[in-house]
């Protein structure tokens, strides 16, 4: 019960955030001298009743406020508007949606899989060779570029013919068994992942490391010692569990960190997500479609972050809301 | 009273002090030393103009030195023009080495007019060819620019406005985090909810949309400054609500009671007495966060949302490398890239050692 309270609370003050978010948003893409439907406009297999429509729904005739409050009228039911390319707006971001979470959320698998237990190691073997080496990788992992490194990779996919180049379906996925579609799209999936992967690694392995060495030196795990239980015990059951918990708050801020970081690795492997869809909106200034993915985004991380709050109250129940 | 305490006297004397003794933050400190000097004389090192470019010579690879000549004998350094050809079979393009002609390098040689450190009248340059020679040490791009001067010319751009924005982002930031933090009460909760709000959008796309909504007619010193202010734009908030963390219990401090009894200004108390006292923590936050802003610049550039041509940006330069055949067989275009990388795990390696001398706690690790 304490915990859906939590979770009540946590979910209403996120309300007046996505709200300030949004007017934010709306204003700052106002500013810009664009017609919002110059492209529509020219868009020669685009009719008059969409553009009416689009006139009609985004008030363009009418003052600023009253736009954005048609705005979020609209975008509260769910209607978006239409790209420049005549699509619903609403129908791409559906499909791009899955395609960044998929991405995001393999990545964030991958690097706590291996970034908590090579922080414990570095932080067990504090200043003994290993410690060193995972330092000096990681500090090369920080400094990498991530579209750099997607550009090398793709030489690679280019030279070896090991990967694909890009996207995320062969061109013949639809004549594939189901059995072969997933392997398909994990096979895209690699390179985008690897390029993610090794850059938030090394700021996980960073964090573990530096929370455990904190941990390892409160007076509890001195108490444990003391107390003669096994080092394996100390560390595993009494540091582990206290060194964890800052690394869940953290989680919200990596996938925060990965929808932005994943819109350049998108881009260079022609990955059908988010990311590329903003990108190429912000190109074309195709102004719903914009509007539209940079409250989508938001939403998103504004998701992860009550998700990893969540995870927190479950993993440590003394948490309570600011 | 005392301006600064002396914790913080103690910080900056011993920063400096830390870095040198460092083993990696010496050559870090080295590495970027070598990086800013050559960008700074780069129009003394380079041997061409950064809008020079040589329409025949696109794609040209990168000039081989020589210093054996042909009969096996040290020679002082000289290299050949490329000679372009088309490849019928193939429908390629392809170079050869015009081994007809030997071209001197030169040192000190003269060259095109520049002013060193814009004042200084120049035209001595550190290497150069004989007249007719050409010599492209990185190769050259698409428009037959020389890529070693671009490299040079590019990083002007690339290791500033980092710099820049931060000095941009940090002062606002704590000029927000401690207002908000030193009036509290409403006050507070609305400068902090803003600040809220802008760390909830996801800071690249942002970053993309505020570049989008430049106007393309613009020079390029003004679309500089405003790449720097919008760089600047993104970074203050989160930074600003540790200032505010800080600044409600140093506002509990009897130095800032003394100064609110002497009838200072509010904003004076804030900048004088109060933000001061945050330094420790900003020179660290600050070191950290330059590899983020030249990260950020050159993936804006590379998205062609940055610095424009004909200015060179290394971000900007990357852009070619987005064709397969361009980094499979021109490999030399990846070279800013690779200086990239290089700039920022020296500053990356800087910010830890200088954190490390800063935190007493993470000292000990």
């Amino acid at each position: 019960m304490n915990l859906l309270g939590y979770v009540f609370k946590r979910i209403l003050q996120t309300i007046p955030l996505l709200f300030l978010v949004s007017i934010i948003s709306f204003f700052l893409i106002r500013v810009a001298p664009v017609d919002p439907l110059a492209e529509l406009r020219l868009n020669p297999s685009i009719t008059q009743e969409t553009l009416d429509y689009e006139i009609q729904r985004l008030g363009l005739d009418k003052p600023v406020i009253v736009q954005y409050g048609l705005w979020l009228k609209s975008f509260v039911k769910g209607d978006l508007g239409y790209c420049t390319t005549g699509e619903k707006v609403s129908d791409k971001l559906l499909e791009r949606i899955p395609n960044t979470l998929l991405l995001t959320s393999l990545v964030i698998l991958f690097t706590w899989m291996v970034g908590i237990p090579l922080g414990i190691v570095a932080a067990l073997h504090w200043r003994k060779p290993i410690d060193r080496i995972l330092t000096v990788l990681s500090s090369i992992g920080m400094a990498i570029p991530s579209f750099f490194f997607a550009l090398l990779l793709l030489i690679f996919a280019v030279k070896t013919g090991w990967f694909p180049t890009g996207g995320l379906t062969s061109f013949n996925h639809s004549e594939m068994s189901t059995f072969h579609k997933i392997l398909d799209i994990l096979h895209h999936l690699v390179l985008p992942v690897l390029v993610l992967f090794t850059i938030s690694l090394s700021g996980l392995q960073r964090q573990m490391r530096g929370n455990l060495l904190d941990v390892l030196q409160s007076d509890y795990v001195k108490f444990a010692r003391a107390k003669g239980l096994s080092e394996n015990k100390v560390v595993y059951k009494h540091a582990l569990r206290n060194a964890i918990n800052p690394m869940v708050t953290l989680l919200g801020f990596e996938f925060a960190s990965l929808l932005s970081g994943a819109a350049l690795t998108e881009y260079v492997f022609q990955y059908p997500g988010l990311g590329r869809l903003i990108l190429e909106a912000v190109m074309k200034s195709d102004i719903n479609l914009v509007m539209a993915s940079l409250m989508i985004g938001t939403v998103m991380l504004v998701i992860g972050n009550l998700l990893a709050d969540i995870l927190l109250k479950i993993a440590d129940p003394r948490v309570e809301v600011s | 009273m005392a301006k600064l305490p002396e914790y913080n006297d103690f910080v900056k004397d011993n920063i400096f002090k830390t870095v040198l003794k460092d083993k990696f933050a010496k050559y870090a400190v080295f590495i970027l030393l070598i990086l800013y000097l050559a960008v700074l004389f780069a129009s003394f090192i380079c041997p061409y103009q950064k809008e020079y470019s040589n329409r025949n010579k696109a794609y040209c690879p990168p000039s081989k030195i020589y210093i054996i000549n042909e009969k096996g004998r040290l020679s002082l350094p000289y290299t050949y023009n490329y000679i372009r050809f088309f490849d019928k079979e193939n429908f390629d393009t392809k170079y050869i080495e015009d081994r007809s002609q030997k071209h001197f390098v030169k040192y000190f040689a003269k060259g095109y007019k520049y002013k060193l450190f814009g004042i200084i009248p120049c035209d001595r340059h550190f290497y150069n060819v004989d007249e007719g020679g050409e010599i492209y040490l990185l190769g050259t791009d698409i428009n037959g620019r020389d890529n070693f001067s671009r490299l040079l010319f590019g990083g002007r751009i690339s290791l500033t406005i980092g710099f820049l924005a931060l000095f941009v982002s940090f002062p606002l930031g704590m000029l927000y985090g401690g207002i908000s933090g030193y009036f509290g009460g409403k006050i507070d909760f609305i400068m902090m909810r803003i600040a809220e709000a802008i760390m909830s959008i996801p800071s690249f796309y942002l970053l993309i949309i505020l570049a989008s909504i430049l106007p393309a007619n613009m020079t390029s010193v003004q679309r500089f400054t405003l790449i720097v202010v919008i760089l600047a734009l993104i970074g203050w908030a989160g930074f600003s609500r540790v200032v505010r963390g800080m600044v409600l219990s140093i506002k509990k401090k009897e130095f800032v009671i003394a100064s609110e009894a002497m009838g200072a200004s509010a904003l004076r108390t804030i900048v004088k007495h109060i933000l001061p006292q945050t330094l420790s923590y900003v020179i660290v936050a600050m070191t950290l966060s330059v590899p983020s802003y030249i990260l950020s610049e050159s993936g804006l550039s590379f998205l062609g949302l940055g610095i424009q041509q004909p200015d060179a940006s290394w971000g900007n330069m990357l852009k070619e490398a987005q064709e397969f055949i361009n980094i499979v067989s021109r490999p030399w275009l990846l070279t800013p890239g690779f200086l990239i990388f290089v700039a920022v795990l020296a500053f990356n390696l800087i910010g830890d050692t200088i954190r490390d001398a800063v935190d007493p706690n993470s000292r000990e690790r």
